[in-house]
């Protein structure tokens, strides 16, 4: 498996990583409303690198979603200035800027009574693509998010699931390739194994992508998980701490820091450490419709109890054990909805989360393209808390 | 009755068509009045609070009393006929189209806004389209109504089968008085019923199929 080699550098965003993003600096950004005596976001600076994930986190009512929605203007400030790359842009048209910045909101704010490839392609039809650019644009998204084009292009919002929906919602704040993305609270609306796959995926895009994304969440292990950088805001977006999910953890600037990241900051490490910074087990792969007896043989011979079957793109759809193969005479075709599965990103506390889930040993490790990637056992995660509870007592 | 339906096909069928046409016209007219009044007001409260005040009252003025008021400036004819029977299409539009726009979802408005759609855009090809059942529903309802009030608008010599009702009743106990009267209501009510089917296939033609119930 090609993936594997590259397994242990995904883990750390190398510098070679392509970025498309651009910087954004706020300066002095302050929102007042009328009738109220403190300003809901008070002088705020901030500077954001290109290519970077910034997390929002903080309190209800703490200003960061109205700081989110003055970088598009859909609030305007009162007044301190934004900047996108060397631009200026606090006082272009809004509109125009919008068509710029990719935005994502809860369940993906989705037209329902569009089809899936109408939604995605709305900023491109606006921004005047013709109309065979704007058909290949929708289906790259759609590949990219996960979704096979042929199946959803024509499918309408509520026929999609949760999950899928968002998955839209994100393709198509990515249709015109917009330097930044901007996601309110995204994965707010959807159940936890959904949540954390919609994680794993927008990681891996990121990866792909290289965007800058202000992200804005009250989950602080989401913050962990997907920021490089993460901001603690306070009453009137007052920014308590500025610094890496490490340093946060490590050395909260302030009680108030130490309060919302929480007491299991032990256990906190397990969301820092990523499956794909552990060692993998490579195990024996048979691609469905292939001769049953040629698996069974190539698992006997290493000595494995079960086989990993992949489809035709290589993306790991179930995994029989030795026993269940041998009354079989093809590896089947059947997806096993339950299989556990993680990105290389995602954090070993998902990969827990998803063996008890799905009562599993173990979990399916998928990289790029969800390409299989191998196969961690819970072994691996117990080592890990060991290791971190030891360092943590010493 | 059915003779004297016969005798008179060429008449009825003229009527018929006059009076349809009338109607057609004036929802028209007044579901565009109805629909621009409530984009102007569905963002305000209190012009949402008048907007529906103006419907409901509207709704009470007695269309006999309407169209007498008519009668001063415009005098007999098809002007104070086409103005009332539009003043009254207008007005369950203008409810409807109220209710429908205020209760699209924010959050796709704000995401239609957050994408870079115009406020204009994001009315035409998001908040008008998500309301427009809601619309349409406030349509049918106005062309049922305006189908009798155009009978009375010929009290003012306006167009259509409200003329078989008024001959007939002002020479009741005559030869043919009744006759005339049930004719030109029982041709209205067909004809409302042809038109409300027209209008739910209209429906079904015009909702798209992620939103249909």
């Amino acid at each position: 498996m090609p993936e594997t080699a590259s397994a242990a550098a995904a883990g750390t965003a190398g510098d070679d990583r392509r970025i498309s993003g651009v910087p954004i600096r706020l300066e002095g950004v302050t929102k007042r409303y009328p009738g109220q005596d403190r300003p809901a976001v008070d002088d705020v600076d901030l500077e954001i690198a290109a290519g970077e994930t910034v997390m929002f986190v903080g309190p209800s009512g703490c200003g960061k979603t109205t700081l989110l929605k003055m970088l598009n203007r859909l609030i305007e400030p009162t007044s301190g200035r934004i900047h996108l790359g060397d631009e200026d842009v606090t006082d272009q048209d809004a509109d125009q800027l919008r068509r710029r910045i990719g935005y994502v909101i809860q369940a993906g704010g989705l037209f329902p009574h569009m089809t899936v490839a109408t939604n995605v392609g709305m900023v491109p039809r606006m921004l005047r693509w013709d109309k065979q650019r704007t058909a290949a644009r929708i289906d790259e998204l759609l590949e990219l998010v996960g979704l096979d084009p042929a199946v959803y292009r024509d499918r309408y919002p509520r026929e999609l699931s949760g999950g899928q929906q968002q998955r839209v919602g994100v393709a198509r704040a990515l249709a015109a390739d917009p330097p930044v993305l901007l996601m309110d609270e995204p994965f707010g609306a959807v159940d936890p194994v959904t949540r954390q796959r919609l994680q794993d995926e927008l990681l891996r895009i990121q990866e792909e992508l290289g965007k800058t994304i202000v992200f804005v969440t009250h989950d602080f292990d989401e913050a962990v998980k997907l920021g490089d950088r993460i901001v603690v805001f306070d009453v009137g977006a007052r920014v308590v701490q500025y610094d890496t999910p490490e340093r946060i953890l490590a050395e909260p600037a302030e009680d108030y820091v130490a309060d919302f990241v929480g007491a299991g900051a032990t256990l906190k490490q397990l969301t820092l450490t990523r499956v794909g910074d552990v060692d993998l087990v490579q195990v024996t792969t048979a691609v469905a419709g292939s001769p049953s007896a040629e698996a069974v043989a190539a698992a006997q011979a290493a000595g494995d109890d079960f086989v990993v079957v992949l489809d035709s793109r290589g993306r790991p759809i179930s995994w029989p054990t030795v026993a269940e193969l041998t009354r079989t005479t093809t590896v089947p075709h059947t997806v096993d909805e339950r299989l556990p599965v993680v990105g290389l990103r995602s954090t070993l506390n998902d990969a827990l989360d998803t063996m008890l889930a799905a009562s599993q040993g173990g979990v399916v490790v998928t990289g790029r393209r969800d390409g299989l990637a191998g196969v961690m056992a819970v072994e691996t995660v117990m080592a890990a808390i060991q290791r971190s509870r030891t360092e943590t007592a010493g | 009755m059915w003779e004297y339906v016969t005798e008179r096909a060429d008449l009825i069928t003229f009527q018929a068509v006059q009076h349809v046409s009338l109607v057609v016209q004036c929802v028209l007219l007044g579901s565009l009045i109805g629909v621009a009044l409530a984009v102007l007001v569905y963002r305000n409260p209190t012009a949402t609070a008048l907007a529906n005040g103006v419907s409901a009252v509207g709704l009470t003025i007695p269309a006999f009393a309407l169209l007498g008021i008519l009668l001063a400036p415009f005098g007999f004819g098809i002007t104070p006929a086409v103005i009332a029977v539009t003043f009254y299409a207008a007005l369950p539009v203008l409810r409807n189209a109220v209710v429908g726009l205020a209760g699209v979802d924010r959050a796709t408005v704000e995401s239609a806004r957050g994408i870079g759609m115009t406020r204009a855009a994001a009315l035409l090809r998001v908040e008008l389209p998500l309301a427009w059942p809601v619309i349409l529903a406030g349509i049918r309802v106005a062309t049922q109504m305006v189908m009798g009030i155009a009978a009375i608008a010929a009290y003012v010599l306006g167009p259509g089968l409200g003329g078989f009702i008024f001959s007939g009743l002002s020479r009741l106990g005559g030869a043919n008085a009744l006759n005339s009267a049930l004719t030109g209501t029982i041709a209205i009510v067909l004809l409302a019923l042809v038109l409300d089917l027209l209008l739910v296939l209209v429906g079904r033609l015009t909702t798209p199929r992620g939103i249909r119930a």
